[in-house]
Order: structure tokens, then sequence, then C-alpha cells
């Protein structure tokens, strides 16, 4: 054996053994575990991540609703994301999945959950924050209240619609329309605490750029109530106590849990874009684990068929090409464990194609190998050949999948279809595995073979290769 | 006498052939834009379509009319109320129009108390409006944007050949033939057999476009690199050399194809048993297109004779191009 083909050996054997470690389910050691470092601390079990459609759960695509159908930024997204994922880390929901879709929609997918009104607290739970000026006559916890942010957009007493046209308040009367003098995205922080009395209060502080608005507007608003109103309702109204403007606190009569919730409202629930609920979807978990037990039936039915059709059709090299494909899904599983990739069904699907394209990688070298031998080249020149020729047609063949794979990625992601997603990602890294696996483990195989046993394979040529 | 293995001469039976096929599924896409109310031709499922889907579950036999009574209680006047599987399981599929998530868990609880509701079993999709049109929007731009994507790549990867071009038209032609399959022949189980597509039927038919291109590579392949090695023989007869060369791999990785996708068929989820049809019959047809189609095509441009039937140019005319 050249010490070429002895190298390449050892990195396959190596990379098989590997992956069929991280595969297989047996328990792993923590510190093994903690090689995954990219992935977040609390998934890092080295488990294949099972899509909602496999486990059953819930489903809530939440878009923003902006006053006037305005464009959010991609930051507003971004850090509403982040808030949700917070909340949803905070409702202790196993491997939830909170992914920004397109340009306005978030989605969020909770394993395990059933209770749809989870969804709707979630909701309600990341709303709007207002805090709004009630004037010397504090609002009762509770109240459904109007606002000039909620009505109009507009914050810091507007005097003009967004139109130009000026607010006329009398078009209220009797139902007062009170004013926004901030949203929540002016809070940096709020943590609950005791005072020096040893009452519950919740302690926030301001970000640096709104410090010297909140150090007017207190000024001027001395011993004023300032209302905090989440989506128009009233959830606390203290009264301003100091002129404050880097930090505060909030005092009221509160129980510990109430300072606690409170202040879990000020730091989630502060999100830079109103969100609504504009889907959502309950999968059952028993229709899922019948999907997971028929399709790896199908599975192994599939691989058993396609070994034996191989080794029937090409003998020796079909019987290297069923090491090629085991040493091909083990990678790939070993990949959708360590990336991670959630596996859904179509998902599955998408790996399953995946494998077919391995075969027919294996299938154009066998048939050009066969040609070359027939042409009269010896053995080990004929393994050359055959990988030689085959080379263009694999890889302009797998490019061109890999250009539908990337348009179906988009795709999926602009309209939040994660099955669409799901596929996509399972096909194409399938196809980077099985050209590595077909252009490096076979070849190392054939020369293997075909070099070191070439006399005894010329001996029984119509057994052996059936040429 | 008719010949099977001469496949560029005979091309005139296999586009006739092509077109028997095409043709009925035309037909059922343009008798479901006229028949269904969504004027489409395909039925839609509730991911283009802004609306509701419940699957319920009973314990118990309830009746259609239960069902629907609970239904006009909400004010939902015309609900889609289908039986689904076998009548001893009890479970039923109704669509609606769109319901706000609230309402929607309100009727599902009205529904319990008709029978008691098997809760693993029970499921509610609902789809805004503002979904449905993306999707659409999002289909047709992804289709084009691969398509014209495959046809750059073709181009330049066989740059070097005469008319790299016409390779790329014809490819696309191809394509345009299995993707006409696969949708016509769901058209017409849409029509015959109530199917329903949604945004696998999308994924579907992105794939079978990727698997549609490999094939017609991997033929297009071995005629690029025969051309330079045979630059005596005439096109059609390298052309006819190249397709049986890869005759053998086409069929066999055909048939891996096919039984990957019908162990899926028979033994997978039921939830992607139609995506898996679709996809047979578009492998299917990428498989037969690549060798029937595209590169006939390819031929009848070059000799500028759609069907073959011209007096035969001396060969030397184009062998020296």
């Amino acid at each position: 054996m050249r010490q070429n083909t002895f190298i390449r050996l050892l990195i396959t054997l190596l990379l098989l053994v590997v992956s069929a470690y991280i595969v297989l389910p047996t328990p792993k050691p923590d510190f093994v575990k903690n090689l995954v470092f990219w992935q977040e601390v609390r998934g890092r079990d080295l488990q294949i991540k099972q899509g909602l459609d496999l486990k059953g759960g819930l489903q809530v695509l939440l878009a923003s609703n902006l006053p006037g159908g305005a464009q959010p930024t991609p930051e507003q997204m971004e850090s509403a994301r982040r808030i949700i994922e917070d909340r949803v880390n905070g409702l202790g929901v196993a491997e939830p999945i909170i992914q920004q879709q397109g340009e306005d929609r978030i989605l969020v997918e909770l394993p395990g959950v059933t209770d749809r009104n989870l969804a709707i607290d979630l909701i309600k739970q990341t709303g709007q924050l207002e805090f709004v000026d009630a004037g010397f006559n504090p609002l009762p916890e509770g109240t459904l209240i109007s606002t000039t942010y909620s009505l109009y957009g507009g914050l810091l007493f507007p005097n003009t619609l967004p139109t130009g046209k000026p607010i006329d308040e009398s078009l209220h009367a009797g139902n007062q329309v009170y004013k926004t003098a901030f949203t929540g995205d002016i809070l940096e922080s709020a943590t609950p605490g005791l005072d020096s009395l040893g009452r519950n209060v919740v302690n926030f502080t301001i970000k640096p750029q709104f410090q010297e608005d909140f150090r007017r507007y207190t000024g001027e608003k001395l011993n004023q109530a300032m209302c905090i109103v989440l989506d128009q309702r009233v959830i606390s109204c203290p009264t301003i106590r100091a002129v404050l403007s880097a930090d505060g606190s909030i005092s009221g009569n509160f129980t510990r849990d109430g300072a606690n919730n409170l202040a879990l409202v000020l730091s989630y629930g502060s999100l830079p874009v109103p969100l609504t609920i504009e889907t959502t979807r309950d999968i059952g978990a028993t229709l899922g684990a019948d999907s997971i037990r028929r399709s790896l039936v199908a599975g192994a039915i599939a691989l058993i068929g396609m070994i034996v059709f191989m080794i029937t059709r090409y003998r020796l090299p079909g019987v290297l090409s069923a090491f090629t494909l085991v040493f091909f899904m083990l990678v790939s599983l070993a990949l959708f464990v360590l990336i991670p990739v959630t596996l859904t069904l179509p998902g599955i699907a998408g790996f399953l194609l995946s494998v077919a394209t391995a075969v027919d990688a294996n299938v154009l070298i066998f048939e050009r190998f066969r040609e070359e031998l027939r042409g009269g080249r010896t053995m080990r020149a004929a393994v050359e050949a055959a990988f030689q020729r085959a080379w263009p047609s694999i890889r302009d063949s797998n490019i061109s999948t890999l250009i539908t794979c990337a348009i179906l990625f988009v795709f999926g992601n602009t309209f939040g279809a994660s099955a669409v997603r799901g596929f996509a990602i399972t096909l194409s890294l399938g196809i980077i595995v099985s050209l590595f696996s077909s252009m490096f483990v076979t070849r190392t195989l054939m020369r293997i073979t075909f070099s070191e046993q070439a006399e005894t394979i010329e001996a029984r040529r119509a057994v052996l290769l059936g040429v | 006498m008719f010949n099977l293995f001469r496949i560029v001469e005979n091309r005139r039976y296999y586009f006739i052939l092509s077109l028997l096929v095409i043709l009925p599924g035309v037909l059922a896409m343009i008798y479901n834009v006229i028949t269904l109310p969504t004027h489409t031709p395909w039925r839609l499922s509730v991911d283009f379509l802004p609306g509701n889907r419940f699957e319920v579950k009973f314990t118990q036999p309830v009746s259609e009319d239960q069902i629907r009574s609970v239904f006009q209680s909400f004010g939902i006047t015309n609900p889609a109320i289908t039986r689904l599987g076998d009548p001893a399981e009890n479970i039923w599929q109704v669509r609606t129009v769109f319901i706000e998530g609230e309402r929607a868990q309100e009727i599902r609880d009205a529904l319990a108390k008709v029978a008691p509701l098997d809760a693993n079993s029970t499921q509610i999709q609902s789809v805004s409006p503002a979904v449905a049109s993306q999707v659409t929007q999002a289909a047709i731009i992804a289709v084009v944007v691969a398509t014209v994507a495959i046809l750059l790549f073709i181009w330049w990867s066989f740059r070097k050949a005469d008319h790299a071009f016409r390779y790329s038209i014809c490819a696309i032609a191809a394509l345009i033939h299995d993707i006409l399959i696969a949708a016509g022949i769901t058209a017409i189980f849409s029509a015959l057999f109530n199917w329903e597509i949604d945004a696998l039927f999308l994924t579907a038919m992105l794939t079978v476009l990727g698997f549609s291109i490999q094939d017609t590579i991997v033929v297009y392949d071995r005629i690029r690199e025969n051309l330079t090695r045979r630059r005596g023989e005439s096109f059609e007869s390298i052309v006819t050399r190249s397709l049986l060369e890869t005759l053998n791999r086409s069929l066999t990785t055909s048939l891996i194809n096919i039984i990957v996708l019908t162990a899926l068929l028979l033994f997978g989820g039921a939830s992607i048993k139609q995506f898996v049809a679709v996809l047979l019959i578009g492998m299917i047809s990428g498989t037969y297109s690549s060798i029937f189609v595209a590169v006939p095509l390819v031929v009848a441009w070059f000799e500028r004779d759609l069907w073959g039937t011209k007096q035969r140019v001396p060969q030397a005319a184009i062998a020296g191009k």
C-alpha cells in the first residue's frame, strides 16, 4: 500500500469511528459534550434535534404591527427576537426555536407544548410597554386606556397626526387619550430589590441616550403620576417623587412575586416593535411519533434495497459502495448533531434524496470503471481513469442541485416555511458529504482493493466484477 | 422497422409521447381553473389560503350535521367537512374561512361538548391572508430565479462547446417538460381525488427541477467529452453514442431513486406521501426527458429539423462545424 493511500484510509476510519461515536446513542461524558462550544449550553446533549412535526408542539408566527404599517429596522427585529427568546427560556420550554423570518416576522416553535394559551401569554407578556403621563390622578391598576402612541404612533406630546392634521382631543370626549411620555426601549435594565426599609421595590436604569430626556420629564412632572402601561393596560401607576436621570426605583405595596413580575415585564416586555400573533399551529405528538417510526422503517428498507441492488449489479465494487454508504450516512448524521440541524419530516426526505445522490456518484464511477476495463485497461489504470472521467459529471450535477438548494433555503426563510428550509439544509449537507465520500472514500477503497488484490480479482473477474 | 436505440432519429415519437402525457395534465389544470372556487390549477391547501383547518378526533361517533351545527352557531355558514381515514376512527377535517385564534379555541371547546376529543390527534391550523400571498410570491420568484441560475450555470459550464446557449435552452425545455408533467399529474389527482397542494408541493417542484437538471447535465457532459475525443464523427452520431453510453447509468440511478422513493411512499409517514408521489413522477420524467427530450432537441436545433423528418443533410457538413 502506498503511504498516501494509507493516510487516506486512516482519515476515513478515524472519521467513521468519531461519527459513529457521535451518532450512536451511548451516554457521553460532560467534557465531550462541552467540546461543541458553538452550541448553546442548554442544548449541548449531542443528540439529533427533532423538529416540531416529529416531536409535537406549538408553532407561533408573530408579525410586527407598527402603527401606520411602518417597516421595522433589522436591529429592532433582532432585539425583539432576543427578548422573546429570553421570555421563552424563562418559561422553561426545552429546545425552543426563535427565528426571524423575512423582514418583519418572528417564528417561535415550542416543542412539547400543547397549551395554546401559552402562546397568547407569550404575546401578552411581550407587548408594547409605555410610560404614560397621568397627571395628578393615578389610574387604578388594570384600567384599559388609549394613549397617543397606540393611536398615532407618536411620542412626547405629539400635537399633530402623521398626516399633518392637528389632534383634536375633543374627539375623545369622555374617553381621554393619555399622552405617552416614553416607550419601553428607554430602559437599560430592571431588577427586583429591597429598599432601606426592607420593602420590595423594582430598581431600573435608563439608557444613556435617554437620560437627559428622562431628567427633564421627571423634573417637569414632579409629584405627578407616571403609569406603566402594557398593551394599553395600566399595570402600575407610581408617582414621580424625585428628579431622575440614570436610575431610580419603583416602590409600592409589592409582594416579592409582584416586584419580580414587574421587573420581568419591564425588562422583557419592553419590545422595540409591537407584535401580533399571525398564525398558530398545534401539531399532535402522536402523529409525530408515528411519523418517526414509519420514516425510520422506510429509511432502513430503502438502504437495504439500495445495497442489495448495488451488490447485484456491480459485485465487488458494490460491496465497497455499501461501506461508503454507511460512512456517508454516519458522517451526515454526525454533522446534523454537531451543527446542529433540527430534523423535520421534509428534512428526512431531503437526507434520503441525498443518499440517492451519493449512490448515483458511485454508479457513475462504477459504470466508467466497467467501460475502461472493457476498453482493455489494467485494473489499476481503470480505477484512476474512472474517477478522473466521472468527476466532471458528478461535479456539475451536484453544483446544479446545490444551486437549487440555496434558492430553496432563501425561499423557505422568506415566508417562515421551516419545512422547506429543513429540506434544503439536509439535502445540501448530504450532497457535500456525498462528494467527499465518493471522491475520497470510494477512491481509497478502490485503490487498496484493486492494487493489493489485482491478481486474485483478475482470476475471478467474471464473478467479482461481472465484466 | 422502428429501432428503439435510434433515439435521435426517431425523436418525433418520443416528443409525441411526452405531449400525450403533458396534454391531459394541462387540460386538468384548465378544468380546475374553471371549476374550483379559487380559480387555480390545483386545489389549494390552507398554506395558500387565508383560513383555518380543524382536524379533530372524537372518542365517540358523531355525525356531519352535529359538527356543522357547531360551526354555524359561531356564524360560519359553509364549513367544508370531510371524514378522514376509517369511519371507526372518528377523525374529521373541517375547512373554514379565517378565524381569530381565540375564537378557534372556543369552537374547539364547543366541539368537545358534542363528544369528547382525543387531544393528541386534534389540531387547528390557521393562515392569515398576509402569509398566503407571500407564499405565492416567493414561490414564483424561487422558480424564476432557480431557472435563470441553472440556465447561466449550464451556459458557463459548456462555454467551450459550439452554441453553448442551445444546450442551456434545451435543458430548460426539458425542465419545463418535467415540471409540466409533475404539476399536470398533480392537477389530475387534484380533480379526481381532491389532492390539495401545500408548501411541500413547492419543495417537490423545486426538487424535480434540481434532479431534472442533474440528469440532463450528466448526459450533456458525455456529449461534451465525446465532442473533443471524436472529432471526425457526425454530430448526430456523437450524440447517439453519448446517450447510449450514459443509458446504463441513467437507468441504474433512476432505479435506485425509485427504490428510495417507493420505500418512502409505502412505509413513510402519511404526511409526506403526496410529496413523495410528486417527486417520484418528476424523477421518472426527469430521467426520460434528459434522454428523450433535452438531447434530441439540441440535435433538432443544430439540424433545424424539429421532427427529424427532413432529408438528411450530408453529415460531414455538420461534423465540420
